[in-house]
């Protein structure tokens, strides 16, 4: 399955659109924080954790999804969020803590929730498997349209209970996809040490399901990819599992200096970067121009400019705030 | 109160025979009679289709309801209780079994962190009205990993009801209303209240049980016998523990009203407190364990509205902070019992 011209595009919007959000929360970030780095000060305290380089994986994903489709992910999930449609504005408001915010600041960066689209985020790693196995089996039991995905890394896949999901999902034969995003890196630790095997698609014969590993960072490949897991699903056919190598251009939070990587590989970052890739391999497909690239640029930077405004003149909560929500 | 009035109060009965239930057969039928009302109700777990659950509550349901909305699950309680709170997102109604309390440790994260947290980390927007039914208490040597009840452990967490009934009635009435809430309830089932025909049951927790349905709040206590000399609070087992020791005190002169939480949280502190300013003395009756727990929580919840309300230091009767032993002496040796609350209350006097 290969995407149309116009997914394409879209798929190189969104990874830009994605980049650039990411610079300027990073800048933002930045606020307040020199000349002592404090993560709790600043516009935007607390842990950050940027997507710098696995856009691919959102936006393959995200071509193929409906709002109808319950996607999970994990705590690293801008791409993904803005991949799957989320209100870019209210995004922005909720990472700076704002009352206008998804979730009215009550949540932050880790946990983006968005029920008109129906992104769902957890920052326990591998525990956001079990509640999209869940809104799989409501989808079925309901018979309405719309599949789940849960979203880990490759570092989620050696919990436990993603074992247990998958098992689950399988036995029921829901219409559900576990894609893991491989960075190579859970924080400190690389894949080779922490996993028994080199790829995790190997594990979905463990569950009788199809298992397939992409590993080129490339949006074509993981949307044809995606495509055949999304269909497996949409057709009743049960639960599939996708690995996608990626790579992590940042550190694993915003303040990590990355001692444990090796140089060489902090060196090739810009080489690993997929957007360049992508952007000359639209051109040379004749899929856009150099000139439509920068106008795709341009409005992608205006979205995000437009929300960080947005945002920044939002007004906070008040205190009393914290005290609603707590029940339905 | 004048007998008009008294009438006025009695609940409107209909021309029907006493039906005497245990809480597992009321349980059940507030089951099958809201899984009748509304599709989006069903059950998973461990055993609880052909087995009708460890517990006896879901006989039955399987045959009326189907595999569909009576689903057995693998041994895999972190997925099935993830699962609860996504299917609940999107419109079910889960009921999930989680067989003991002392289980929880390998899936807490999907209580805790996954259904008690949803609303308010999403604004309210992704709802987990689910229930997760789990059995506590020990006294029938079932040693250290089968005999908890970690009432304070839920309690403390905020984001889920916790409650639990002491007789039939209650137990029909609150899970109606839990089945009904669109927060996560976790409804704990006393094992020596339950009926099961493998363990003693306490009389008392057979009551007359209406057929149809209705509901009993959540968060609200029940005044369980009026009394003004000393107030003993208790729920689930140590009511009927509590009562017990009223009987045996009024034959010494003494008069002890017994509160029954039913709820934890929410907490009726109101009920607890207008108790107390009647009587004076307070005694907490709890078989979790003591530190850190309900005991300390509704001592302090009535020292913090009026300490004046107390004519003496409160007195607690818990499980002490060690786990709970196997052999009969040393267990019974450590659970609360009648003795240990007519004492109490004597020496109040």
């Amino acid at each position: 399955m290969q995407p149309t011209s116009k997914q394409r595009l879209w798929m190189y919007e969104t990874m830009v659109k994605s980049r650039y959000n990411e610079a300027r929360l990073s800048a933002t970030y930045m606020e307040g924080k020199s000349p002592l780095f404090n993560m709790a000060n600043g516009p935007l305290p607390g842990e950050m954790h940027l997507s710098d380089g696995q856009e691919p994986c959102a936006v393959g994903l995200g071509a193929h999804l409906t709002k109808d489709d319950y996607f999970a992910c994990h705590h690293r999930s801008h791409a993904q969020a803005l991949a799957k449609g989320v209100d870019l504005k209210r995004m922005t408001a909720e990472i700076l803590g704002r009352k206008a915010g998804l979730s009215e600041g009550r949540a932050g960066h880790i946990h983006i929730f968005d029920y008109e689209v129906l992104f769902w985020s957890s920052g326990i790693i591998g525990q956001n498997m079990g509640p999209a196995v869940g809104a799989a089996l409501a989808r079925k039991m309901r018979g309405e349209a719309g599949i789940a995905i849960a979203c880990i890394g490759e570092g989620g896949a050696n919990q436990g209970g993603f074992h247990e999901a998958m098992n689950l999902a399988a036995v029921w034969k829901l219409p559900f996809i576990c894609v893991i995003e491989d960075n190579q890196w859970a924080v400190s630790v690389p894949k080779a040490k922490s996993t028994a095997i080199a790829s995790n698609a190997d594990r979905a014969a463990a569950y009788g399901m199809p298992g397939e590993r992409v590993a080129s960072n490339d949006p074509d490949d993981i949307f044809a990819a995606v495509g055949r897991a999304v269909a497996r699903a949409r057709a009743g056919e049960g639960p599939s599992l996708l690995e996608l190598q990626t790579v992590r251009l940042q550190g694993h939070f915003m303040g990590d200096p990355e001692v444990y990587r090796p140089k060489a590989e902090i060196a090739a970052k810009p080489e690993m970067d997929p957007i360049p890739h992508y952007r000359r391999k639209l051109i040379a497909a004749g899929v856009m121009t150099e000139i439509e690239a920068e106008s795709i640029v341009a409005r992608a930077h205006a979205e995000v400019d437009e929300a960080f405004a947005f945002a920044r003149s939002a007004a906070e909560p008040v205190p009393e705030d914290a005290f609603d929500k707590v029940f339905v | 109160m004048s007998f008009v009035e008294a009438i006025a109060a009695k609940p409107v009965q209909k021309n029907r025979n006493e039906r005497k239930l245990t809480i597992a057969k009321a349980l059940n039928e507030a089951i099958a009679q809201e899984m009748r009302r509304d599709k989006n109700v069903f059950l998973m777990g461990e055993d609880i289709g052909i087995l009708g659950a460890v517990w006896g509550y879901t006989g039955g349901l399987l045959a009326e309801f189907g595999e569909e909305r009576v689903r057995d699950t693998p041994i895999s309680e972190t997925a099935f209780i993830g699962a609860a709170v996504g299917a609940a997102n999107l419109g079910m109604r889960p009921i999930v079994e989680l067989m003991f309390v002392d289980f929880y440790g390998v899936c807490m994260d999907a209580i805790y962190n996954l259904a008690a947290k949803s609303s308010y980390h999403s604004a309210g927007t992704f709802k987990a009205p689910m229930v997760l039914t789990t059995a506590v208490g020990g006294g029938y040597s079932d040693s250290t990993q089968h005999s908890q009840c970690l009432y304070a452990t839920f309690a403390h967490l905020p984001g889920m009801k916790v409650v639990m009934p002491s007789n039939a009635y209650d137990a029909k009435g609150m899970m109606t209303s839990a089945i009904r809430d669109d927060n996560p309830v976790v409804f704990m089932m006393h094992k020596n209240l339950q009926g099961m025909g493998f363990l003693g049951t306490i009389q008392g927790a057979i009551v007359d049980v209406p057929e149809d349905s209705y509901t009993v709040p959540l968060g609200k206590a029940n005044v369980a016998r009026d009394g003004k000399d000393v107030t003993i609070v208790g729920l689930g087992m140590t009511v009927h523990q509590g009562l017990e020791a009223a009987k045996a005190l009024e034959k010494e002169g003494v008069s002890a009203e017994v509160v029954d939480l039913r709820s934890l949280a929410p907490l009726d502190r109101d009920t607890i407190c207008r108790s107390v300013q009647k009587t004076g003395r307070l005694i907490v009756v709890d078989d979790d364990y003591l530190s850190y727990g309900v005991t300390a929580e509704i001592i302090a919840t009535v020292t913090e509205r009026d300490i004046q309300a107390l004519k003496c230091s409160p007195k607690r009767i818990a499980f002490p902070d060690i786990p709970v032993p196997f052999a009969r002496p040393m267990e019974q040796h450590c659970l609360p019992n009648i003795q240990k609350i007519v004492a109490a209350a004597r020496s109040m006097m």
